[in-house]
């Protein structure tokens, strides 16, 4: 079977970002642009079924500007297939990428479609369970475990209160969470072979997807700092202090 | 206005979370009807007619709904929802799970774990892992949100004396069925809801370590939380986690053990009211936002804490 996997590209995890001093938006120039950590477990999730020999191709897609394609060709050396890219350089809201994901689910009739839960520089958490809703799919988010069986697959989910495990209808939609698997690393000859992978290029209005944002960013702003306080010298004082100054036990 | 909120509950008992979102719902303005889907639920309908400031309850009492599974509620909140001007769900697992299908069927734009509402149709939320925060405004016509619950105070769960309705309204997507949950069994509070609240970290070492915070977490009726790092390591289950990609907490008291505060940690706990740290190395960044840190091997220092309250 088919698998699809949306990957986005993002700042990397380990740059803390910071907003412009305008307040407008969050300086993101010359700052290292990766993989959305959750999208690289999504690929490496669709890579081990395919070595289970229940996934025959994985096709992987991202959407954005032209440098999305890095990490196309990333997720391509990590074991994808081959790519589409849903080229734009308009602002992309979730409701948007899952409407232009069906499109690409229509036409490439895939019979399970693995994203990250949420990207780190947006946390909406909404993109997949939006395809699932535009596609009639079950969905199985926040995955902790994945099991294809005959025609469903039943998706263990991290939930507040422990684990739920439910059966979805293939096709069907799962959202990574962190423990689901381990990311590799892609080798250098991986890598070598990934650039010779077939990567296609769409858009939005080629594939008739109506991408205006619904939502404005006013303003960003640093959170309110929290200062550091005192060091006390042993338990004795800590408790002193937590009955008498700061009454909360 | 008029503001449809979507109850937290397990069919028996409504959640804390439903209150929160509640007050969310107040500080937008306008009729306030809560709806509780669930199988066998009369009783969490009963309970949200009592929340002060709630019109009307609406009860869809199913089969399909008896697990919450997204495919069933999200078409319902969907056909409900377009009677109404904003729909708001807590922003736990179950909310973030099922809103953002239900604004989908609505075609709407929705906006994820609300901090504060600045005005109808404006809302602050954090962005990058809380590291800014963004004030967001929608054009759509209903606007959806999911309610980051520790940033509004709950309101009176008694007082009210909203009329019940039931819904016959029966949404079976049939495409998902519920197989089974592990959940957690503790007397000790929910993570999310405890006054206070103790977490360890890397620094416990292994699980059974963390029997030392259950005995000071009985003495002062906490909650016992991890960082990510412990999760990691298997010394506890993932729903222990507190952290950006876990869960949010804001007690009046919140106690770190042996953590060393990664971003994604502070994330999750740098709302609560006073912080203490414990942790040997003087230089860790949990430091920098503690109101009481103690320079101390945790395994020295637990045990006298537990002593000495």
């Amino acid at each position: 079977m088919k698998v699809l996997v949306a990957v986005k590209r993002v700042v990397d995890y380990n740059v803390k970002v910071r907003p412009k001093a305008d307040g407008s938006d969050v300086d993101t120039a010359n700052v290292k642009m990766s993989i959305n950590p959750f999208c690289e477990i999504a690929v490496e999730e669709a890579v081990r079924l395919k070595e289970k020999g229940v996934v025959s191709e994985i096709v992987v897609v991202s959407m954005g500007p032209k440098q999305c394609q890095e990490q196309i060709r990333t997720a391509l050396a990590l074991g994808a297939d081959r790519g589409i890219q849903v080229e734009t350089d308009a602002e992309l809201q979730p409701l948007a990428v899952a409407k232009c994901l069906k499109a690409i689910v229509e036409k490439e009739e895939p019979q399970l479609v693995i994203l990250g839960k949420q990207s780190i520089d947006g946390d909406n958490n909404q993109t997949g369970q939006m395809l699932a809703a535009l596609t009639g799919m079950g969905q199985g988010t926040f995955a902790s475990e994945v099991n294809v069986e005959e025609g469903s697959v039943k998706v263990t989910r991290e939930i507040d209160g422990g684990l739920q495990t439910v059966e979805l209808q293939l096709p069907a939609v799962v959202t990574t969470d962190l423990r689901l698997n381990e990311p590799r690393y892609a080798s250098l000859p991986n890598i070598m072979k990934a650039k010779k992978k077939p990567l296609d290029v769409t858009n939005p209005e080629e594939l008739g997807v109506d991408i205006a944002p619904r939502t404005k960013t006013l303003k960003v702003e640093p959170p309110a700092e929290r200062q550091a306080g005192i060091k006390v010298a042993d338990v004795a004082e800590l408790v002193e202090k937590l009955k008498n100054e700061a009454k909360v036990i | 206005m008029s503001i449809l909120v979507i109850a937290e509950h397990d069919n028996a008992e409504l959640k804390g979370a439903t209150l929160n979102t509640i007050a969310a719902a107040k500080a937008i303005g306008g009729d306030i009807d809560v709806l509780v889907a669930g199988s066998g639920c009369d009783a969490v309908g009963e309970a949200a007619a009592k929340v002060e400031g709630v019109s009307k309850v609406l009860v869809a009492n199913n089969a399909a709904y008896e697990h919450q599974l997204a495919e069933n509620v999200a078409k319902l909140v969907g056909d409900l929802g377009k009677n109404y001007s904003h729909i708001l769900a807590p922003a736990t697992t179950t909310g973030k799970n099922m809103l953002p299908r239900a604004a989908a069927l609505l075609d709407v734009q929705p906006i994820s774990d609300i901090l504060a509402v600045e005005s109808p149709d404006t809302f602050k939320r954090p962005i990058y892992a809380g590291n800014v925060i963004a004030t967001v405004q929608s054009s759509d016509a209903i606007k959806v949100a999911s309610v980051r619950t520790t940033a509004f105070d709950p309101v009176a769960a008694e007082g009210g004396s909203a009329a019940v309705e039931s819904v016959d309204i029966v949404d079976d997507a049939a495409v998902s069925k519920f197989v089974g949950e592990e959940l957690a069994e503790s007397d000790r509070p929910e993570l999310t809801a405890a006054r206070v609240v103790i977490s360890g970290g890397r620094g416990m070492q292994n699980g059974e370590n963390f029997e030392l915070l259950n005995k000071v977490a009985d003495k002062l009726g906490a909650a016992v939380g991890a960082s990510r790092a412990a999760v990691d390591a298997g010394f506890v289950p993932n729903d222990m986690q507190v952290g950006q990609t876990g869960k949010i907490v804001a007690p009046d008291l919140y106690i770190a053990v042996g953590i060393s505060g990664a971003i994604q940690h502070l994330a999750g706990m740098k709302d609560s009211k006073v912080i203490v740290a414990i942790n040997k190395d003087e230089e860790a960044p949990i430091f920098s936002v503690a109101d009481y840190g103690l320079v101390a091997d945790l395994f020295d220092a637990v045990p006298e804490l537990e002593t000495k309250l």
